[in-house]
């Protein structure tokens, strides 16, 4: 915020000097109550085990990274015999892509149903989904786990994330979208000759991609973050996601915890939505600046 | 190129009718303006040609064939939109080309049409453009090329030029003359402005609550307006329309408490009381038929308008820019050689002659 001010302005110069130091300190302060804990499992992931148990643990990162992160990715903690840290990573991308693709799919053709279509208890279904946003999975998981077991989906990857794609989130959004679609375009087509699925494909679809774009970003941290109904549905341990694999590392009473290694899966378990979201930030964005209407 | 007949088309809308028993015979080439105040049914006509609406009673012929049953994309109609409906992630190329891509037209061929449609309205250089990049005009262009492209029976224009400013809409009526003159397709033509219809017509129905008022060339309709609502629709400043009595044996007319002279006698309806007409343009300053309060003037450059009051009744006067009345004053008042016009108070139907 550097700029030449003329010697008039200079008493308010001066006063917003003052007033963006105090946002500045603000932003900082925020910044630090933030990443001052990652920091530290950051530090943490890169000393020996015996330095992480001296009291006051160091501040400033150790050699052991190579390792640390070796032995997780690897092997995982043997000690508490959980599987390495990349089967959890792979089991975890499997469940968090089929919820993100699933809810995509499933949401982005109700929602077109929904809009689009003139057909019976059209509202009634419409009211049905809405309802259900009411109904979020820790409140239906008994009677939710009670079917996918009678299915037998127990310790399968389907029963994983199949329970998890019924939105009515991704519905709603979709549909709030596709309201703002002028009717025109509709009846363009409806002129061009396109079929209904036809127009789905070629005009819905690609207007839909921003939409799309910040839906994937949203799921696919709602889906990597997910620890109740995999801790119920999964107790075949190779199919632990890293969420539930790093509390199954922290052993309880007397059993001994390998701090490093539950540091490294920590921050190996918050790289894939971080690069997700970097990644997508450049639609995301594009998607709220440009507007295609 | 495609006759379109309507036979008796009725639409209602839960109990509302908005069009009541429509009947009109487009003939093959015809340019046909559908005119008419906001929410007369003019569009929804249109929309029952083109298959996106059904109407509830009636029958659209194309050629002799009835298509009430027949989709949109059967009836080898192309439509022009209010807004355009130019799909945003397309560019112009592939909004041109779509319809066609459907139809699984040959590549090259849609190529051909493309590049010949887009020359004829100038629009070449735009085809890799995205329908966000184009201006206004450009953005018209590239609706009426995916029309064009189509080669259709019939052309569906739905107030084409109602998102443009005044000095383009004036530049792209001109272009679409032209093109009619060009490609002799049957155009209907939907639009509130009577500028527009009476440019663009080859003959205008004029509109008015669902009910077709007048069918007739641009002349007919101004010259012999069947009604009063047409009389008072087409023309700027619209007609003046007064409640007369037609006494003297038609050589006088009483309009509330004043008298008017009447440049020929007008035998048949004496003692009548009935809607006496008159043009603005038709009366002019000076002269002998009838004197007036002036209210105001209102200068439009190359003529004033005379707003005054003959008893109660509102007058307008097109008088030359030359003439200046002090509101207030009285004038006097004449008739030029144009037509004056008698309607039935009851009906609104024109009277002869």
């Amino acid at each position: 915020m550097a700029s030449v001010a003329p010697p008039i302005a200079h008493g308010a110069a001066r006063m917003r000097l003052r007033e963006d130091g105090f946002a500045h300190l603000i932003l900082w302060a925020g910044i630090a109550i933030t990443a001052f804990p990652l920091y530290l499992t950051l530090v943490a992931s890169t000393l020996a085990p015996q330095e992480i148990a001296q009291a006051p643990m160091p501040v400033l990162p150790g050699d052991q990274a190579w390792h640390n992160y070796r032995t997780a990715l690897l092997e995982g903690a043997t000690m508490r015999l959980s599987p390495p840290v990349l089967t959890m990573m792979a089991n975890s991308l499997v469940m968090a892509l089929g919820i993100t693709f699933g809810k995509i799919v499933v949401s982005i053709l109700s929602a077109y149903a929904v809009v689009f279509f003139r057909f019976p208890l059209r509202m009634a279904f419409f009211w049905m989904i809405f309802v259900t946003l009411m109904l979020p999975v820790e409140v239906r998981i008994v009677p939710t786990y009670a079917v996918v077991s009678d299915l037998g989906m127990i310790n399968t990857y389907a029963g994983l994330t199949i329970p998890l794609i019924a939105s009515a989130t991704a519905t709603l959004l979709f549909r709030q979208f596709f309201l703002t679609i002028p009717d025109e375009y509709v009846e363009a087509a409806k002129m061009d000759g396109a079929g209904p699925m036809r127009f789905f494909w070629d005009v819905v679809l690609p207007l839909s991609r921003t939409n799309i774009a910040a839906l994937f970003v949203i799921l696919f941290i709602y889906g990597w973050n997910q620890y109740l109904w995999p801790l119920l549905m999964a107790t075949d341990k190779n199919l632990d996601t890293i969420v539930i694999g790093i509390k199954k590392m922290i052993g309880t009473g007397d059993a001994l915890t390998e701090w490093h290694l539950v540091m490294a899966t920590t921050v190996l378990a918050m790289l894939p939505p971080a690069l997700v979201v970097v990644a997508m930030q450049r639609w995301f964005v594009k998607g709220l600046v440009e507007t295609e209407k | 190129m495609a006759r379109v007949e309507l036979r008796g088309i009725s639409k209602d809308f839960g109990a509302v009718r908005v069009l009541h028993r429509v009947e009109v015979d487009i003939a093959d080439g015809e340019f046909i303006v559908l005119l008419g105040p906001s929410g007369c049914g003019k569009s929804t006509l249109l929309r029952i040609v083109a298959g996106l609406e059904a109407a509830s009673a009636g029958d659209v012929l194309i050629d002799g064939r009835r298509v009430n049953d027949v989709e949109p994309k059967d009836r080898n109609i192309a439509m022009v939109f209010q807004n355009y409906a130019l799909y945003p992630h397309m560019s112009v190329y592939d909004n041109m080309a779509y319809g066609l891509k459907i139809r699984g037209m040959a590549r090259a061929e849609i190529d051909r049409r493309v590049k010949a449609a887009a020359a004829m309205l100038e629009i070449t250089e735009l085809l890799g453009r995205k329908p966000r990049q184009l201006s206004g005009g450009q953005r018209q262009r590239v609706a009426m090329g995916r029309a064009i492209v189509r080669e259709p029976v019939a052309f569906l224009f739905d107030e084409p030029l109602s998102n443009l400013d005044a000095k383009l809409r004036v530049q792209t009526r001109f272009e679409i003359q032209k093109l009619h003159r060009r490609l002799r397709t049957t155009s209907l033509y939907v639009t509130h402005d009577q500028v527009e219809a009476m440019t663009l017509a080859q003959r205008i129905l004029v509109m008015n609550a669902g009910r077709v008022e007048q069918i007739g060339t641009p002349a007919e309709i101004y010259a012999r307006p069947a009604t009063t609502f047409v009389a008072g629709f087409i023309g700027s400043p619209p007609m003046n329309l007064m409640r007369a009595t037609v006494t003297e044996g038609g050589r006088t007319l009483a309009v509330d408490g004043a008298t008017i002279a009447l440049p020929r006698p007008f035998a048949p309806l004496s003692g009548r009381s009935l809607l006496f007409g008159v043009r603005p343009e038709h009366l002019r300053l000076g002269g002998e038929a009838f004197e007036m309060e002036v209210e105001m003037i209102e200068s439009l450059g190359a003529d004033h308008l005379v707003h005054g009051r003959l008893g109660r009744e509102p007058v307008i006067v097109r008088a030359g820019s030359d003439v200046h009345p002090e509101p207030g004053s009285r004038v006097r008042v004449g008739f030029e050689p144009g037509a004056v016009h008698w309607f039935d108070p009851q009906s609104t139907q024109r009277l002869a002659p």
